[in-house]
């Protein structure tokens, strides 16, 4: 039986860069991230895709971000997962990039004009 | 969807930066066309934030530790076997566990996209989903074992399985010495995430204290 000393593990893991480390701690770092990775785990359950359709989208998406420079660290992973969320509703003609654009800009435009620290609400104005 | 516009005024107002702005318009698109429901999505981000981590298979290591028969369906068929224990199956996938055993030690990856046994580990952690970790795990399990801590002998083969959005794999880690008698509770408080990927090993009676 070989026998870890975990502070060992621990600095070891620390000295090296090239993977990241982190503690057994919360798995999503911004709520958006989880809210993202809700928004797929519905619409699969929903059977909009399946599985190996969305795993060929997101290592598609990866590898087009290490492509353009990105480290991929995994600190930037749910942005691939964004990208690739949003390609997949776009390829199953659910939505499209200009529908989403529109809603961003009011989303934004809502962002704007509610005073802060109240919760932001889209309403019907926003869309102009 | 870059390039969100800074021109406007923000001192009295709020923000949301480039990603929010892209979750919300989605997830308005998406319940307006009455593909999600909007309460759905908080049950899921509470179940993954709370309910589904690696304890979940930690409670099946145990169980397979100390229960032969368990043990034995788990191997020919992890995803019946962690079904009958009542553990949310929710991706639907073909669960594989894979034994270590003193001549062969497993680590499991996805080099494409990070596929990841969810329902048994909860989500991956950070260093999983990073290009380092997909590309040497494959190509050096053992230089990436020694970054993690763990040196095994020399005769003990190491074997990487690569993931897939059909095939997932769960490490079944070796019993620790010394802990004969133990009840499955005591036996999964033994159990790390890690030592699930292959990453680590479970940890030993004395590192408990």
């Amino acid at each position: 039986m070989t026998s870890i000393d975990p502070a060992a593990a621990r600095r070891a893991r620390e000295a090296v860069s090239s993977i990241p480390c982190d503690a057994e701690g919360p798995v999503f770092r911004e709520p958006w991230e989880a809210q993202a990775f809700a928004l797929t785990l519905s619409l699969y359950d929903r059977g909009l895709f399946k599985w190996p359709e969305w795993a060929a989208i997101l290592g598609d998406e990866i590898k087009k971000a290490q492509t353009a420079g990105d480290p991929d660290t995994g600190e930037t992973y749910y942005r691939h997962w964004l990208a690739a969320l949003e390609r997949i509703v776009a390829e199953k003609g659910v939505t499209d990039a200009g529908t989403l654009r529109k809603y961003f800009d009011a989303w934004d435009h809502a962002a704007d004009r509610t005073p802060h620290g109240m919760p932001i609400e889209l309403k019907p104005e926003d869309f102009r | 969807m870059a390039g969100h516009d800074h021109d406007h005024d923000h001192e009295h107002g709020s923000e949301l930066s480039e990603t929010q702005l892209r979750v919300r318009a989605l997830e308005t698109v998406l319940t307006e066309k009455g593909y999600i429901d909007p309460t759905a999505l908080d049950a899921i981000i509470e179940a993954y934030e709370t309910k589904i981590g690696p304890r979940n298979g930690s409670v099946v290591v145990a169980k397979a530790w100390t229960d032969p028969a368990f043990k034995k369906a788990l191997l020919e068929d992890a995803t019946k076997a962690v079904a009958s224990m009542g553990h949310m199956s929710r991706v639907g996938d073909h669960l594989v566990a894979v034994e270590n055993t003193p001549n062969r030690h497993n680590m499991i990856v996805c080099t494409l996209c990070s596929c990841y046994p969810w329902e048994v580990l909860g989500l991956p952690p950070v260093w999983y989903k990073s290009a380092p970790y997909r590309s040497r795990a494959v190509k050096d399990p053992r230089g990436v074992l020694s970054d993690f801590g763990i040196a095994l002998p020399k005769d003990t083969e190491v074997r990487v399985w690569d993931s897939t959005a059909e095939t997932r794999f769960i490490v079944l880690p070796m019993r620790p010495a010394g802990t004969k008698g133990w009840s499955e509770k005591k036996l999964a408080d033994l159990v790390t995430r890690d030592s699930m990927i292959g990453t680590g090993l479970p940890l030993n009676p004395a590192e408990m204290k």
